[in-house]
């Protein structure tokens, strides 16, 4: 199984495969689209490369919950609204959410999306799977 | 005119990989004005060529349903431009595919040297708030049959490919000329 520093190497690497840029931009800090450029379709482009990277299966929705905002349970007027917060809480245990809890405006949960938040998530993911 | 980009397939096997040949002909007119003088193919052209091939590839595998499209080159190296007279060799292999999305490699080969390496990531615009139909699947047929897949294919356990059956009975008529239009 891969330690923590062995996983923030390898997703360092598959983002800057997928997004073009330099390994010194990929901080753990990074926000994928206000840091790194990320746009949607490069989404899907890193979800397929982890999967490759670490041998696992993450279904639609698991790391990057864009179906979610479609709920209007969960966003009301462009904000997240506290069952769409506690939503987000039971499935991104992984996610640091306070960038959210400041502001619920939906154009927030991006800032969400870091490269730490990958790395727990994959993590995560490899202890449930060995 | 069609959009074609490659000329036919030399080998198809379903959801693993495929070779197609594009030949560069001084007879396209685009070559007269790239550039003057000094014709060579676009690479954006080589690239198009090997999405179509993988495209259909992923097409395919998928029962010719949904709209990949070519969303992002993530990867494309080139080691020299073909020119008139060349036969390009699109190496293509299936390496991912789900319903969101699929990723093709390809090595491109011109006589034995390595032209250039493609990786394309294409996304299904059946998918979300914009989804929309491009193709249907008796586009797609259509074009894998001009291709000769068909006469080269081999499905999953070896046999020769087909079309799916719902749409030989079409795909006859529309050869005939009799299809509605």
């Amino acid at each position: 199984m891969p330690d923590k520093q062995e996983i923030f190497q390898k997703v360092q690497e598959i983002l800057c495969e997928a997004l073009s840029v330099d390994e010194d931009e990929v901080t753990p800090e990074a926000r994928l689209t206000a840091d790194l450029g990320a746009e949607s379709i490069d989404f899907l482009d890193i979800v397929f490369r982890l999967e490759k990277a670490f041998d696992i299966k993450i279904p639609r929705g698991e790391l990057f919950p864009d179906t979610l905002l479609q709920d209007e349970r969960f966003v009301k007027d462009g904000k997240i609204t506290p069952e769409g917060m506690e939503e987000l809480r039971r499935r991104m245990p992984f996610a640091d959410l306070s960038p959210l809890e400041d502001n619920p405006d939906v154009k927030n949960l991006q800032d969400v999306f870091t490269v730490d938040m990958i790395c727990k998530f994959i993590e995560q993911k490899v202890a449930v799977e060995n | 005119m069609r959009w074609y980009w490659i000329d036919r397939f030399l080998e198809f096997e379903r959801g693993r990989r495929c070779v197609a040949v594009k030949n560069v002909t001084l007879a396209e007119e685009y070559l007269h004005a790239h550039f003057p003088g000094y014709p060579v193919m676009p690479n954006a052209l080589v690239i198009e060529g090997v999405a179509q091939a993988g495209g259909l590839l992923v097409a395919d595998q998928r029962g010719y349903q949904g709209n990949m499209i070519l969303a992002k080159v993530p990867k494309a190296v080139f080691h020299f431009d073909p020119r008139p007279g060349d036969t390009l060799r699109y190496e293509c292999t299936l390496e991912s595919l789900r319903g969101e999305g699929a990723v093709v490699q390809a090595t491109v080969r011109c006589g034995d040297q390595e032209q250039g390496e493609v990786e394309i990531f294409f996304a299904n615009a059946a998918h979300g708030p914009r989804a929309r139909q491009l193709f249907t699947d008796l586009d797609l047929v259509t074009m894998m049959h001009y291709l000769g897949a068909y006469q080269v294919g081999r499905d999953a356990d070896g046999g020769p490919l087909r079309p799916p059956d719902h749409l030989q009975d079409r795909l006859s008529t529309l050869w005939l000329g009799t299809a509605e239009q």
